[in-house]
Formats: C-alpha cells, structure tokens, sequence
C-alpha cells in the first residue's frame, strides 16, 4: 500500500500561494475548445474545412499548453519540489459563505490532461478521414471540441462542484454524439440509456456532493489546508459516524463512487457502455474508450485522500474496499460477456468496460499510481483498437459482424499491423508492450492484498479471457479467408497515421512504469525517480512475470486452437457453442443483465407513472368531483325548498341561498359573472366588517 | 430614485397599455409589446436600485384608511425585486409568442396587461389589503384568457382553476381577517415583527383563543393551491393544457411564483412557529409533489401536460426548500444550510419562470406548424427538418432537466445543499424526481425530434429569423445564469440573509 503523505513528507511542498504563470493560465486548456465549440454551432452546415480546422487547432494550442503545463511540474519535481498549485475563485456567495471553484495543477492532473489532448487530438485527425462522407461533418466536430473542452475540465478542476460541471457536459456530449445518427432509433435509445445510466450513479454522487459540502464548507479540493481533501478536512469527517457503521468520510466517498462507477461502466452500472457503441466509431475511441468512461477512474484518483482517510500502513478502508470489490467484478464479469460477442465494436466495449475494472481495482488495492497507469496506458491502445475497428468498418463497407470478415491482414496491412500492437498490448504480452506493465502493477498489488486472495484471481482469470478473446475476435478478424462483401480496401492516410503513433505508444509507454525504474509511480506520488536495475531479479517480480507469462500463453494459445485460421462460415455455431452451448447461449445475451433490468427498474419506472396519474385522476380529482357533486346536490336542494312552500317573506334570503347555491352548481358550466358578483360581495362584505370592527 | 414613486408607476403603466390595447384593435400587439418593453425596462432599473443590506427599497408609503389598518405600502427587497424582473420578463415573452390571436386582440392583450398589473401590484404590495386585491385581479384575467382563447375543453379547465384558487384565496382571507381582527394591522412589516417577537400569536389567542394552527393552515391552503402543493394541484394540468400557450407561459412562469412568493412574504414570516409544528407532514408533501410530479409527467401524452407535471415538480423543490427552513438547527454550520436552501429556492423560481416559459413557447412553435398537434407521439424525427427549433428547444429542455452550465442547475444544487444537512431523508428522496425527470425529457427528446421523419412533417417549417431573435435572448439568459448565478445571487444573498435573521420557527 502506498500512502501519499509519507511519501512526500521528503519534499517540499510547492509554493501554493502564488500559482505560477503556466497555471495561471491553466483555464485555457478547456476554454479553447469550448469556444471553438461555440464558432462551429454558430457557423453555417456546408463550411466543413474551417470547423475541423478549428477544432483541431484549438485542441492542439490545448496540448502546447498541457505540455507547458507538465513540463512545469516535471522540472519541479527533479528538483525535488512537490508541485500543487491552485487557483481558485469565489463563483457565488451563499449566506456568510462562499461556493468556490478552481482549477489544480498537480502530477495527477498534468499527466491525464496531456493524454487527453494528446489522444484526442489523433482521434480528431483521424475523424476528418472517418466522417468524411457525412453530412453533418460540422456539427460532429462541434460535439467533439465541446467534449474535448468539458473533459479536459473535469482534469484540472479543484473544486468538486466544478468536476461535477464538467461532469455532466461530458455527459450531455456523450448523449449528443451517441445519438448522431439520430434518424436511427437504435442510436436514439442509446443515447437516452446512456444519459440516464449514468444520471442514475450522479444522484448519487450529487448527494455525496452536498453532504461533502455540509461536512466540510468547501468542495475545493485543495486550498492551502482548508481544501476537503486536506487532512483538516478529512480529520472532521472521520471523527463523524454515519449509518452503516461508516464514517462520514467513508459514506461520502462510497456516494461520489457511484458516481464514478455508472460513469465508467462498473457493475451493476455497465449496461449502457456496449449500446454506446451505436455512436461513430471515433466517438467510441474517444469517448467511450479513452477518456470520458475512465474520468470516473480519474475522479476516484482525485478523491483518493478522501477513500483513504484513516487508512495504515497495510490496511485499507470501507471504500477502498468496495472499490476493489466492484472493479475486479467487472473486469471479469465483463471479460466473460466479451467472449460471446461477434460485433467488432462490442467486443472491444466490454473489453473497456472490463479494463476499467481492473484501474478500479488498481486503485482500490494499489493507490493511485497502480490504477492511473493502467489509465494512461489503455488510452492509448484502447483509442488505437477502436480506430484499428473503424479502419476496419471502414475498409468492409460498415460491416461489423466478425464473422463476416476474415484474411484481412493482407488486404490492410497497415490497420492489421498496428491492431496487432494494441490487441498485444491489450492482452498484456510481456516486456515489449505497455499493457503488460500496467496490468502487471494491478495484480502484483492484488497479490499484495491481505484481506482476501478474491479479486487477485478473479483479475487472473479476467486476464486470461481477455487473452482469449481478442485472439478470437483478431483471428476472425485478420485471419482465415474473406467472407464479406465486395472489396476491402486499406484506409486512407489521414486515418493510419494517428494509427501507427498510437501503436508506438502501445509499446513505447511501458518504459515509464517498468519496477527498475517506476517513472510515473515516483511521478504521481512526488518522490525520486531511481534506476534500480535489480528490481527485475527480485523473485516477487520473478514470480509475476511467469504467471503473466502463462496468462498470455494460455489465452492466446487456446483462442488459437479454436478460431486460428478456421474462417468458419458466419452462419456456422461457434466454435466454443458447439463445446458448451448453455454457457454460450448465457453469455451471448450478455447474462441477462438488461432484461433483469427490464423487469425490475424500468417495469417499475412505468408502473409508477401509472399509478401517479391514477391517483392524480381519480383519488385527488376524485375528491374535487365529489365535492363539486356535494355542492350541486346541496343546491338543489335549496332551490327545491325555494320554489316550493316557502312563504313571500322568506323568498329574498333564499333567493341569495339559491344564487350561492346555484353559482356552486355551475362548477362544470362557468357561469363566471356569478363568481365575480359573490367576489365583489365578499370585498363590500369585508369592507363593512373592518368599518364595523375598527368603530368598535 | 429622487423620491419618484417607481413602483406605483410600474403596476399603473401595464393598466394604461390595457386601456389602449383594448382600444387599438389589430395594433393591440405592438401596444402590448411596447408596454412590456418598458414594463422590463422600469423593473431592471429597480434591480440595480436595490439597497445593498437585503431590505425593502424604494419604499413608498401613504396613509390610505389608517383606521382600518390600510395603508399604501409598497417595497421591493432582493426577492419582490426578481420577481418583478421575471413577471416583465414572462410577459414579454407571452405577448411575443402570441402573434396569431385573430379573434378580439385588443381585448386579449388587455387582459395580458391587466395581469401583469396585478403580478407587479402583488409582488410589490406591503400591505395585506391591496395585495390580496392584487391577487384577486390577476386571477380575473387569467380566467377570461383561458375561458374565450382556450383549447377544446376550456371551460371545465377554465372553472376549475376559477374555482379552486378562490377556494384557497377564501381560506386566505378569512385567516388574515382572524389576524387582523386581534392585531390591528394588516402591515406585513409590521405582522412579521410581531410573529417574531411572540406578540403575534399572544394577540391572536387573546382575541380568538388558541386558533393560530388553524389561521396557519387557512394561509397556507391559499398558496399551496398557487403553487401547487400535492394533492392541491389537480385543477393545473387541465389549466395549462387548455389555456392558450402564451397563457400558459404566464400561468406557469410567473403566476406559480406568486404562490411562492407568498409563502416567504407572508405564511413563514407570520406563521414560522406554526409551519415549524406541522413540518413532517408539509416535508412529506413537499416531497410527494417533487416525486409524483415528475412520475406523473412520466405518464401523459400531451406536451402540455408532460411539462404541467414537469412545472408541479420543479416549483416541489421550492417547497421543499421552504419547509425544510422549519427544521430545527442551530450553528454556524446550519445558518448556511438555511441560506443556501433560500437562495436556491429564489433562483429556482427564476429560473423555472424563464424555462417553463421558453418550452410553452415552443410547444406554442410546434402547435402553430402543426395545426395544433401536441400529442407526444404525433411527431418525430424533427430535428431533421427543424435543427435550430430543435437545438433551441434542446437547450431548454436541458434546462430543464438542470443540466450544469444552464440556469436550472444551480437552483436545485443548492436547495439539496440546505435541505441534505436539514432533512436527509426527505432530499434523499425528492432527488429521485431530478433521475425521473430525465428520464421525461430525455423520452420527450426521443419521440420528438429523433428517429425517422414521418411523411407529413417533411416540411416542418424550422424557426425563422424573427423567431430566433426572439428566443435568443431567453437561451442566452438561461446560459448566463447557469455560468454566473452571482448576477442574481448579489441582491438574492442580502435579503435572504436580512429574511432568515427576522423568522423565527
């Protein structure tokens, strides 16, 4: 277990009073696409050339920035200075006290604000060639500097509610774009399942939010001692108890977890990640791959101190352990719906959904570092896959069936080859490729975790499925013979490029977080970075790599031996359903979790209504419509003893009995000069009781 | 303002644009137009004019009937203020949205104008005569717009509403006669003061004996029915759905406020102690208003009915809000609970005034292209031939849904910031209605504007110029406020603090 303080107890803490001039300006990494955002909406549909341009442009000006950014706090870091250095500023004043918001530069937000302008960036070039034939080009690249923009907001906030913001923009985005073929139905429902799956998490995370803020009297994270995340803070809410037997600290964090949980597709959160792939395939790379579903991963990274709080040495906490509970979960629970899956996008969906499963677990049993290497290093070759899968939908005619593809590696070299490098790296071969060392971060920390042997099998397990099936979907996919239609054909430049950067990245990333020398770990927790070239003979790590070995060997291997170079007919049972159909036939239809859903909450949701609406139509209205009969029954009455037998004398008394009575029985047929004459009535009568009453 | 009598001259300018509406036939429009205009214009100017410290400014106060406790006391604080704001605002927008009254126009926008007389009367009256007066008057008009301009079943619709705000305005008056009868006054001031120093109730219970519940709940009945209160809101959906849009805007964006403004004028401030016994049960109501409101949009089919529904919840946070003040507290800690629930609740009137508004209007877009179609299922796949309606609309209805960014978030964010440390349980359920509510606007977004287009919408017609300029400034409000709440919340914060210094629960 790492724990953070400690560990920067050797540095110095940055100067946190005076932001320097690079954070100073920090706001304009997500200000400038937002604002080219907002050029585009505002432009005319055919101008495609400048909204691309500029989309792509403001983008790339936010990388400069973001590099400045990271550069700043690397040369601060070799000089063993620990940069945190915030700016924050009142947004509204709220009795005596202030909602403040601001915006942090720290290892932690430096390092995932470059990945995120630099990969999107690719994946921005890459949609010129990918969306090039649609006819609402622009407004795509609207979306898309509007996301980039709101994402890069939830990186550098210091300020819950800003994160929150930020958080929900990047919803709306993920909404918009999932949704843009919006002509089709199915898109149409995507989209709406993805907003409210993961509204479903941010009620959560909103009242942990408001109970944070009622805990503490701040959201900023950091501000100089007086930030939440800050031990001040942190002391206060594990001094509270709350239900459950948790601390205030520990409920909170499980509350904004969930949060976390429905944005990056956890269980029983995950459902809508693989509909989310009816949005563009860039979409999906960047969006619903690279960035926006790991910001829950990034925002459990932020919050850390809290999940931690009143953590020792060796132990974990309430939250840290469901976290790792619900991650190692996922990440094979996911792993196994990949298996049976044939459309080339939804293979990789749950295979996202099932890393993002492993960096929570990371996270949960490892700390900050362990989980936000995975992150970065699945970004890149996970963005790599996708687009690899786009160069391929694209190359078959928007064929996503893998059974219906098949030899395509001689067709496109090029996709094949950097596809290669991410399904390699996805999988976790040893030394060479990225993957591997970050996922070998997770399950030696798993390996470490005393409280239970659990989740490190399960994140074995989940290791060996996902070995399996990308060998099955590459095999179907590259190998074999074609069985589609018509001709593939390799994509065009503009698209392989970011590819082939990409694909260096899916290997080259691995030298920043290999045991020798621990970069990025030593990044994020703020200490010294040494070569240790013994680390690799240490028998743990000995121990590690041959079980990653093996891992690799098995799934690779048995995925061979059933699909390798079979290219079976599409109409053919798979290979794995001729062995065990029961079990095939479960995972195919993705165990069952949406049409349980389906029974449970939506059939609630629409029993509900109805009986809010019957209430509203018959018990409350129905209680108007009896008086309203009451009142009409009572007045004929009156006007019963007023035509008959009632004597002259008695005639102009119940001549206004009848008018009230008789006004009241009009209820359905408004005769409204009646109402204003009782109105006009009721001020002379009021008039003459205050005469009457201030006389007397 | 040099001793101008501003706000006298804001009720009267709308009673004379009515006089020469009625009279100016097909230009009633243009006269109407104008009048709002200025009637805007006047009410920015007594925003800016606000005193700083949160109390009443720009008082004006004459002897009228001293002997029967009528005096003609106008002033504005933070709160009257903004609702002046939104009333010129919603008005305007109404009477811009209304272009195709072909039948009686000059009597059509008299009535608008007369109404809106009766919102500034009302928001700016300090004296509980002319205000109820007020209060009355808006309620005549309203009724005649619905009754002569209305849908097919306008005249049940039109009744009923008649019928059940005069039930609750009965009870009204006949508490505050109770408490004018055993104190004298009819001053709000000077009744508040009383309340909070306990001389109130002992007035009350020396005159009428130990009544001071029920006069509690005589008010409360008159501006639950307003705003509404489930299970007191069954006369609004058929209100909203049969009156004419533009109607249906004022009916929504300002007259639901005067209910609320009611209840933090007169029902808290008189009655704290009282609210404060009857707590749980106005909390549960508050909060089966917020839930069974969103459900129940859950289940129409008719956009004019989804967004009544919609309105019944949003204005449900503002009483959750309110009664949530009347739970026991005490500290530092909790005095900023209480603030943060008031503001919100402010904001949230604002807000719900200017977004509820701007959907009507567009509801009033669709029916006019259409030939008066607003079932749910009748369109679809619009956004293809109507994007910028559809952007338009989008943004609204993200609004809506209190999407952060636009205005409707930061209301109900910090309503869930006071009410959470105040009453957990009840925010942990009524924030349901904010997932429920999504789940409505999202659903309306998918029948409506996505999918294929059906034949007959090929050609919907998108908005034209005139259009967008017109809904540009409403959107570019609900984007300012959702960026920078702090335009509001600096004459919003004052008075909520000078508010909740004076109540005592």
């Amino acid at each position: 277990m790492l724990i953070q303080e400690e560990l920067t107890a050797a540095f110095h803490p940055g100067m946190q009073a005076c932001a320097s001039t690079v954070t100073q300006y920090l706001w304009l990494i997500p200000a400038m696409p937002m604002v080219a955002s907002g050029v585009i909406a505002l432009m005319k549909q055919p101008r495609r050339k400048p909204a691309a341009a500029l989309a792509i442009g403001s983008l790339g000006l936010s990388l400069l920035v973001a590099l400045a950014a990271f550069a700043h706090v690397v040369s601060d870091w070799t000089q063993h200075i620990a940069v945190r250095e915030t700016v924050n500023f009142t947004w509204m004043q709220v009795g005596a006290s202030h909602v403040e918001l601001g915006w942090v530069l720290d290892p932690l937000s430096a390092a995932m604000m470059v990945m995120v302008c630099f990969v999107g960036l690719l994946i921005f070039i890459y949609s010129v060639g990918y969306m090039e034939h649609d006819e609402n080009f622009t407004r795509f690249f609207c979306f898309l500097a509007l996301f980039a923009g709101a994402m890069l907001g939830v990186v550098i906030a210091n300020s819950l509610l800003l994160l929150f913001m930020c958080w929900e923009l990047v919803g709306l985005t993920s909404y918009l774009l999932i949704g843009f073929w919006y002509q089709k139905p199915s898109a149409a429902a995507a989209a709406k399942k993805a907003f409210l799956t993961t509204r479903v998490g941010d009620i959560f995370f909103l009242l942990g939010m408001v109970w944070l803020f009622a805990q503490t009297g701040t959201l900023l994270f950091y501000n100089s001692g007086a930030g939440s995340m800050e031990p001040l803070a942190l002391g206060g809410m594990l001094a509270t108890p709350s239900a459950l037997g948790l601390t205030a600290a520990g409920a909170i964090g499980l509350l904004i977890f969930a949060g976390a949980a429905g944005k990056s597709g956890q269980l029983p959160l995950h459902v809508w990640l693989p509909d989310a792939m009816e949005g563009p395939t860039p979409v999906s790379a960047l969006i619903h791959a690279a960035t926006m579903v790991a910001a829950g991963v990034y925002l459990v990274a932020r919050v850390y101190p809290l999940m931690s709080a009143g953590i020792v040495p060796g132990g974990t906490t309430a939250a840290l352990s469901v976290v790792t509970w619900v991650g190692a979960s996922t990440a094979l629970f996911a792993a196994l719906i990949a298996v049976a899956q044939n459309d080339i996008k939804r293979i990789l969906a749950y295979s996202t959904v099932s890393q993002l499963g492993y960096m929570m677990a990371g996270l949960g049993m490892g700390g900050v570092a362990v989980g936000m290497f995975h992150l970065i290093t699945h970004a890149f070759f996970k963005a790599l896959l996708f687009m690899g899968a786009g160069s391929v939908i694209h190359g078959c005619h928007e064929e996503q069936d893998v059974r219906k593809m098949g030899g395509l590696r001689s067709a496109m070299p090029l996709t094949f080859l950097t596809y290669a490098a991410g399904m390699l790296a996805l999988c976790g071969v040893p030394i060479f490729f990225s993957g591997f060392w970050s996922k070998d971060a997770i399950l030696e920390s798993a390996h470490g975790w005393t409280f239970s042997h659990g989740p490190y099998f399960m994140l074995v397990l989940g290791a060996v499925l996902t070995a399996f099936y990308m060998t099955r979907q590459v095999s179907y996919v590259f190998f074999g013979t074609w069985r589609g239609h018509g001709h593939a054909h390799e994509s065009p430049a503009v698209m392989t490029m970011p590819l082939a950067i990409l694909a260096f990245f899916a290997m080259a990333l691995g030298l920043i977080g290999t045991p020798a020398w621990p970069w990025f770990r030593a990044f994020l927790d703020s200490r010294a970075a040494e070569l240790d070239m013994h680390a690799f003979a240490e028998p743990g790590w000995l121990m590690l790599l041959a079980t990653s070995t093996v891992i690799v060997v098995v799934g690779i291997g048995s995925g061979w031996l059933l699909y390798g170079n079979k290219s079976p007919d599409a109409e053919e049972p798979d290979a794995l359903e001729r062995a065990l159909p029961p079990v095939w036939a479960v995972l195919r239809d993705r165990i069952y979790v949406d049409e349980l859903y389906g029974v449970t909450v939506i059939a609630f949701y629409g029993w509900w209504a109805r009986v809010a609406d019957w209430l509203d139509r018959f018990v409350w209205g129905g209680v108007v419509t009896a008086v309203a009969w009451l009142f009409r029954g009572w007045a004929q009455v009156n006007r019963l003893l007023d035509v008959h037998g009632v004597d002259g004398g008695f005639d102009k008394g119940c001549d206004e009995i009848a008018a009230g009575g008789g006004l009241i029985s009009r209820v359905q047929s408004g005769r409204v000069q009646s109402y204003l004459r009782l109105l006009a009535l009721g001020v002379v009568l009021l008039a003459a009781i205050l005469f009457w009453s201030s006389r007397g | 303002m040099n001793g101008l009598p501003v706000l006298t001259l804001l009720t009267v300018l709308p009673m004379v644009g009515a006089a020469i509406a009625l009279f100016a036939g097909r230009h009633a429009r243009g006269v109407a137009l104008l009048t709002t205009l200025i009637g805007l214009a006047i009410s920015l100017v007594v925003w800016t004019h606000l005193p700083a410290d949160g109390s009443m400014g720009l008082v004006e106060r004459m002897p009228w009937a001293p002997s029967l406790g009528i005096e003609y006391h106008l002033g504005v604080d933070g709160l009257g203020a903004l609702m002046l704001v939104l009333s010129a605002l919603v008005t305007l927008m109404s009477v811009d949205a209304a272009h195709h009254v072909h039948r009686q126009p000059g009597l059509y926008f008299a009535l608008v104008l007369l109404l809106e007389a009766g919102l500034f009367g009302s928001f700016t009256a300090l004296n509980f005569f002319h205000w109820f007066l007020f209060w009355e008057l808006s309620l005549i008009p309203a009724f005649f717009l619905i009754k002569l301009w209305g849908g097919a079943k306008r005249g049940p619709a039109a009744t009923q509403f008649f019928v059940y705000t005069m039930a609750g305005s009965v009870a009204l008056l006949l508490s505050f006669l109770a408490v004018f009868l055993s104190t004298g006054t009819m001053d709000f001031e000077q009744l508040a003061n009383m309340a909070a120093a306990g001389t109130l109730e002992q007035a009350v219970v020396a005159h009428l004996g130990p009544v001071m519940l029920w006069l509690a709940m005589g008010v409360l009945a008159g501006f639950a029915v307003k705003v509404p209160l489930a299970p007191f809101h069954t006369w609004l959906p058929a209100t909203y759905a049969e009156a004419p849009s533009p109607v249906t805007m004022l009916l929504t964006g300002a007259m639901s406020k005067m209910g609320v403004y009611g209840l933090l004028r007169i029902a808290v401030p008189l009655f704290g102690r009282q609210i404060a016994q009857m707590r749980t049960p106005l909390l549960t109501l508050a909060v089966i208003t917020v839930v069974m409101g969103a459900w129940a949009a859950a289940a129409q089919k008719d956009l004019k009915r989804v967004f009544a529904y919609s309105s019944v919840n949003h204005l449900g946070y503002c009483l959750l809000g309110i009664f949530a003040l009347a739970v026991p507290a005490a500290g530092v800690a909790a005095q900023t609970s209480q603030a943060a629930a008031l503001n919100g609740v402010i904001l949230q009137m604002f807000n719900h005034g200017v977004t509820a508004g701007a959907l009507f209007w567009f509801i009033a877009m669709m029916q006019e292209r259409s030939g008066g179609e607003r079932g749910i299922d009748h369109f679809g796949g619009l956004r293809k031939p109507a994007p910028v309606l559809a952007g338009m609309m989008g943004i609204a209805l993200f609004s809506s849904l209190g999407l952060p960014g636009l205005n409707g978030f930061v209301g109900e964010f910090l309503i869930f910031r006071g009410v959470f440390p105040l009453s957990w349980q009840a925010a942990a359920v009524s924030i349901l209605g904010l997932l429920v509510t999504a789940a409505v606007i999202l659903t309306v977004i998918q029948k409506v504007f996505t999918g294929p287009v059906p034949e007959k919408w090929a050609s919907f017609p998108d908005m034209h110029g005139g259009e967008r300029l017109a809904m540009a400034p409403v959107i570019g409000i609900m984007l300012l406020l959702g960026l920078l709440p702090q335009l509001v919340l600096e004459h919003v914060n004052p008075t909520v603090v000078n508010l909740l210094a004076h109540w005592r629960f």
